[in-house]
C-alpha cells in the first residue's frame, strides 16, 4: 500500500541511482524526471479530456459526439477515444497562415508566451505526497499567482499582432475578465494562507492532513469560510481560464474565436492547450487549498494512493466544468463586471473577516460547534442581502414576442 | 558575476535598450514587460524570492497591462508614423543624472553596505528572508508609509472615476 502511494518517487530515485550517470548532470536528470511525467500526464490528460468534453457535451445535446476513431490500421474503436490523436494529426499538417498585415514576431511569439507559463503553473503543486518538483517554502503560491499574470501579456500580444478587430475586442475583454478575476481569485486563497500561516502548497496540505475524531482530515472545505472560499475561487477560477459562463473573450457566436481567430494549425492546438493546462493547474490549486490535497476526505480511506485522489479530485472538477459548460449560458459583458465587483469582491472580503474570526474563537468541545454555527451565519446574511440587491436590479423578465 | 546573473542582466539590458529606440509602442511596451521580469530573475538570483515574485505580478501581471490599456484607449491601434523618441539631449541627462545621484546617496547610505565593509562575505549564500517577517515588519514599522500608500492609491481611483463618470448635461 505504501509502495503503491510512493511508486514515482521510488521510481526516480531507482532510475537516478543507476552507477553510470556522472555527477555533473545528475541535478539536471533529476530535474527531468520531475518534469517529463508532468508533462506527459497532463498533455494525455488533455487529449483525452478533449474526447470526454465533446462526448458529454454531445449527450447534453442529445447527441453521441465522437466514437468513430479508434487505433489506426485495426479495426480496433476504443469508443471514439482515438479522436484526440487524429486531431493532434490534423493540427499538424495544416497549413500555418498568418495574416498579411498581422506582427510576424509577436504574433509567433504569441502562443508560446502562452503555453510556457501554463506548463510552469504546475511546478509548485503537490500531486501526492512527496511529489511536488518545486517546493518553494517560503512562496509557493506567490509563484503560482506571478506566472498566472504572466499569460494576461500573451492574450494581448496574440490579439494585437493579428490586426483583426475580433482578435483585438476578444484580447481586450479577456485582459478586462482576468485583471477582475484575478481580485477575487487571489483574495479567496488568501484565507488558507491566513489560516495555515505559510505560503508553502506542502504545508498548506500537511495542514489538512491532520485528523479530526479519529476519522475526518481536516480540510478546509469543511469549514464555513472554506466553504464559501471554495466556491468563490471556483467561479473566479473559471473566469480565469475562460470557461463557459465566462467564455466572452472567445465567444464564437460573436467574435469568431477571440484573441486567437488569426491563428491556425499548431499554433491554434496550442493555444487550445495553453488554456487547458490553465485549467488543469488552478483546478489542481483549487484542490490543493480547499479540498485537502492528496488526502482522503476520511482516515479509513488512506489505504488509496494519494496521487490518485488527486487526480480524482481533478477529473470530478473538470467533470463539473464540462457540466456548467452544455448547461449554462454566456454572461453578457455588464453581467460580467457587476458579478466581479459587486458580489465575488465584497464576499471575498466578508470572507476574510469570518476567517479571522474563526482563528480567534473556540477550538474545542462544544464552542466548535458554535463556532461553525455563527461563522456559516455570518456568511449567509450578506450573501443573502447581495443577492436580493441583485434580483431588485434585474426585475422580471418580460417575454416581448411570446407576449 | 555568474552565469545566471549575466543572463539575467543581458536580458535586462538588451529589452531596456530596444524599449527606448522601438518605434512601434506595443514593441516598447512589450519590451518594457520583458525588463521587468529580467529584474525579477535579477532579484530571484539575489535569494529575494517574495520581491521577485511580487515584481512578476505587478509589473508584468498589471503594470505592462495597464501601459498596453492606455497605448489601445488612447490612440488607434496603428502604428504612428512619425517617431516617438524623445529627442531633447539636454533635460534627459539632467534627470538620469540626477537619478544617478539619488541611487548613489541611497546606497552608499544603506546600512547593508557597511556590514559587507566589516564582515567578509558569507560563504554560504544568504537564506531568503521569510514572507512572515516583512508583513510583521509592515504591520508594525513601517504602517504608516503603507497606509499613506493606500490613501494615495485610493485617491488616485476615485480621481479615475470621476474623470471616467459621463458629464450631465445642462
Amino acid at each position: 500500500m505504501n509502495a503503491l502511494d510512493q511508486l514515482p518517487v521510488a521510481l526516480k530515485h531507482w532510475v537516478l541511482g543507476w552507477a553510470f550517470w556522472p555527477d555533473l548532470i545528475k541535478p539536471v536528470l533529476s530535474a527531468m524526471l520531475s518534469i517529463g511525467p508532468i508533462i506527459g500526464v497532463f498533455a494525455t490528460l488533455f487529449g483525452v479530456l478533449t474526447v470526454i468534453e465533446r462526448k458529454t457535451l454531445g449527450r447534453i445535446q442529445n447527441r453521441r459526439g465522437p466514437n468513430r476513431v479508434g487505433i489506426p490500421f485495426t479495426n480496433i474503436r476504443l469508443a471514439g477515444f482515438g479522436q484526440f490523436i487524429a486531431d493532434g494529426i490534423k493540427s499538424l499538417t495544416k497549413e500555418d497562415i498568418v495574416p498579411r498585415a498581422a506582427d510576424k514576431v509577436v504574433h509567433f511569439l504569441a502562443p508560446l508566451a502562452l503555453v510556457v507559463p501554463a506548463i510552469l503553473l504546475f511546478a509548485v503543486l503537490p500531486f501526492g505526497r512527496n511529489m511536488v518538483a518545486l517546493d518553494l517554502p517560503n512562496t509557493g503560491l506567490l509563484f503560482f499567482f506571478a506566472v498566472g499574470a504572466a499569460t494576461e501579456l500573451s492574450v494581448f500580444m496574440a490579439g494585437w499582432s493579428s490586426r483583426n478587430k475580433y482578435s483585438l475586442l476578444g484580447a481586450m475583454r479577456a485582459i478586462a475578465q482576468m485583471i477582475s478575476y484575478e481580485l477575487p481569485l487571489i483574495l479567496s486563497s488568501l484565507t488558507v494562507v491566513m489560516l495555515v500561516g505559510s505560503l508553502s502548497l506542502v504545508d498548506i496540505v500537511a495542514r489538512q492532513e491532520q485528523v479530526l475524531w479519529g476519522f475526518l482530515h481536516q480540510w478546509h472545505v469543511f469549514t464555513p469560510w472554506g466553504l464559501a472560499g471554495f466556491i468563490l475561487f471556483m467561479i473566479a477560477a473559471a473566469a480565469e481560464s475562460n470557461r463557459t459562463p465566462f467564455d466572452l473573450p472567445e465567444a464564437e457566436s460573436e467574435i469568431v474565436a477571440g484573441y486567437f481567430t488569426e491563428y491556425s494549425g499548431f499554433k491554434f492546438a496550442l493555444f487550445f492547450l495553453g488554456e487547458y493546462f490553465g485549467l488543469f493547474a488552478i483546478c489542481g490549486l483549487g484542490i490543493t487549498l480547499f479540498l485537502g490535497g492528496w488526502t482522503a476526505p476520511f482516515a479509513f480511506l488512506d489505504f488509496i494512493p494519494s496521487w490518485l485522489w488527486f487526480f480524482g479530485k481533478l477529473g470530478t472538477l473538470l467533470m463539473f466544468f464540462i457540466w456548467t459548460r452544455g448547461t449554462i449560458p454566456r454572461l453578457r459583458v455588464d453581467q460580467l463586471m457587476s458579478l466581479a465587483w459587486k458580489f465575488l469582491l465584497p464576499m471575498t472580503l466578508i470572507n476574510l473577516v469570518i476567517a479571522a474570526i474563526w482563528h480567534f474563537t473556540g477550538r474545542d468541545g462544544w464552542a466548535m460547534g458554535w463556532r461553525w454555527i455563527l461563522c456559516a451565519a455570518l456568511l449567509s446574511v450578506p450573501y443573502w442581502l447581495l443577492s436580493r440587491g441583485f434580483q431588485a436590479q434585474v426585475g422580471a423578465r418580460e417575454y416581448r414576442y411570446a407576449n | 558575476m555568474n552565469l545566471p546573473f549575466t543572463i539575467a542582466a543581458v536580458i535586462t539590458l538588451v529589452a531596456a535598450g530596444v524599449a527606448m529606440s522601438a518605434r512601434n509602442l506595443v514593441h516598447v511596451a512589450l519590451c518594457v514587460a520583458v525588463a521587468f521580469a529580467g529584474l525579477a530573475a535579477l532579484f530571484l538570483q539575489l535569494n529575494a524570492e517574495f520581491v521577485g515574485f511580487v515584481q512578476i505580478l505587478v509589473y508584468v501581471g498589471a503594470v505592462a497591462i495597464l501601459i498596453v490599456f492606455a497605448i489601445l484607449l488612447t490612440r488607434s491601434s496603428e502604428t504612428a508614423a512619425g517617431t516617438s523618441i524623445a529627442t531633447s539631449v539636454l533635460p534627459g541627462l539632467v534627470i538620469a543624472g540626477l537619478v544617478l545621484l539619488c541611487l548613489r546617496v541611497a546606497i552608499l547610505n544603506s546600512p547593508a553596505t557597511q556590514r559587507t565593509a566589516i564582515t567578509p562575505p558569507p560563504p554560504t549564500p544568504a537564506v531568503s528572508v521569510p514572507v512572515r517577517q516583512i508583513g510583521d515588519r509592515l504591520m508594525r514599522e513601517y504602517v504608516l508609509p503603507l497606509e499613506v500608500m493606500g490613501l494615495l492609491l485610493t485617491a488616485a481611483m476615485i480621481g479615475a472615476v470621476i474623470i471616467a463618470m459621463p458629464e450631465k448635461r445642462k
